[in-house]
């Protein structure tokens, strides 16, 4: 695997996750595989499914969604809609859980690149608690709890020496 | 994943900011009530709550010297909420490997065009 970096999760606040990954690429290359759902349809399943429809108007209020089949069988979707969208640089969209549907994030993910090599950072935002569980929720047990980073550092400390 | 009420869930025990404020004292070493009551400016009966309330989903453990009860983290309890955490993580280290591994393709192909 052409691995380049490794993706760090942080709870900036109560209600944010935020997910940074730096690649190996100028921006545009990142921003496309990020975006173009052809692209989509080979990372969004991680190693938990394959990705059944991504669609995207790549465009101020146009919509996405996306499907994939976990391996265990069940379906898990998302959908949103785009508020900011600057090409190469920063998309602003909404994210719903399909099995939570009032329960809706705000993402905002930025592209910077610094000598060839470009910084994901993807802010994923909830309105509540309650759409914090939302994401708990979403099938594959996707969650996070809010603002505990110290927390959540020690924890890693203390499960790694306690084997 | 079934959530509990409140104060038997440790995902809840640490939504409440003085309880974290806690933990993360205990986090350099353990400590009795009273110097978390000095550390915290709160009330006694207040951090006496709190410290019941994550002793009882344990992420706090308790010992006695002499007189003093003398707080430290508990790792097992605390461990649930890392998996939890780490589960999250873990999904987007594999959905960014697989970006990475496209980004990689189309970096190959557009230096080929060159």
């Amino acid at each position: 695997m052409a691995s380049s970096g490794t993706a760090e999760l942080t709870l900036p606040s109560d209600t944010q996750i935020l997910i940074t990954r730096e690649f190996e690429a100028p921006r545009h290359l990142v921003y496309r595989a990020y975006t173009a759902p052809e692209f989509v349809e080979r990372w969004w399943g991680g190693q938990r499914g394959n990705v059944t429809l991504a669609e995207s108007d790549l465009r101020v209020g146009g919509r996405w969604r996306y499907v994939m089949t976990a391996n265990e069988g069940f379906e898990v979707a998302f959908h949103g809609e785009f508020r900011e969208v600057v090409t190469n640089e920063r998309i602003v969209n909404t994210e719903v859980y399909e099995a939570m549907p009032d329960k809706e994030a705000l993402v905002t993910v930025t592209f910077t690149e610094v000598d060839g090599r470009t910084t994901l950072s993807m802010l994923t935002e909830m309105d509540s608690k309650e759409s914090r569980d939302g994401l708990v929720a979403s099938g594959m047990e996707v969650g996070v709890q809010e603002g505990f980073d110290v927390l959540e550092r020690l924890a890693i400390e203390l499960a790694e020496a306690e084997g | 994943m079934a959530r509990a009420a409140t104060t038997t869930d440790p995902f809840n025990a640490v939504a409440e900011p003085r309880r974290r404020q806690i933990l993360d004292l205990l986090a350099t070493g353990e400590r009795s009530v009273g110097e978390i009551v000095d550390a915290l400016g709160l009330g006694q009966p207040q951090v006496s709550k709190h410290l019941r309330v994550l002793h009882e989903v344990g992420l706090v453990a308790a010992r006695q010297d002499g007189r003093r009860r003398i707080y430290r983290l508990d790792g097992q309890g605390l461990k649930g909420i890392h998996d939890w955490v780490s589960n999250f993580e873990a999904l987007w280290q594999e959905r960014l490997d697989q970006l990475d591994a496209v980004v990689a393709e189309l970096k190959r192909d557009s230096e080929g065009d060159d």
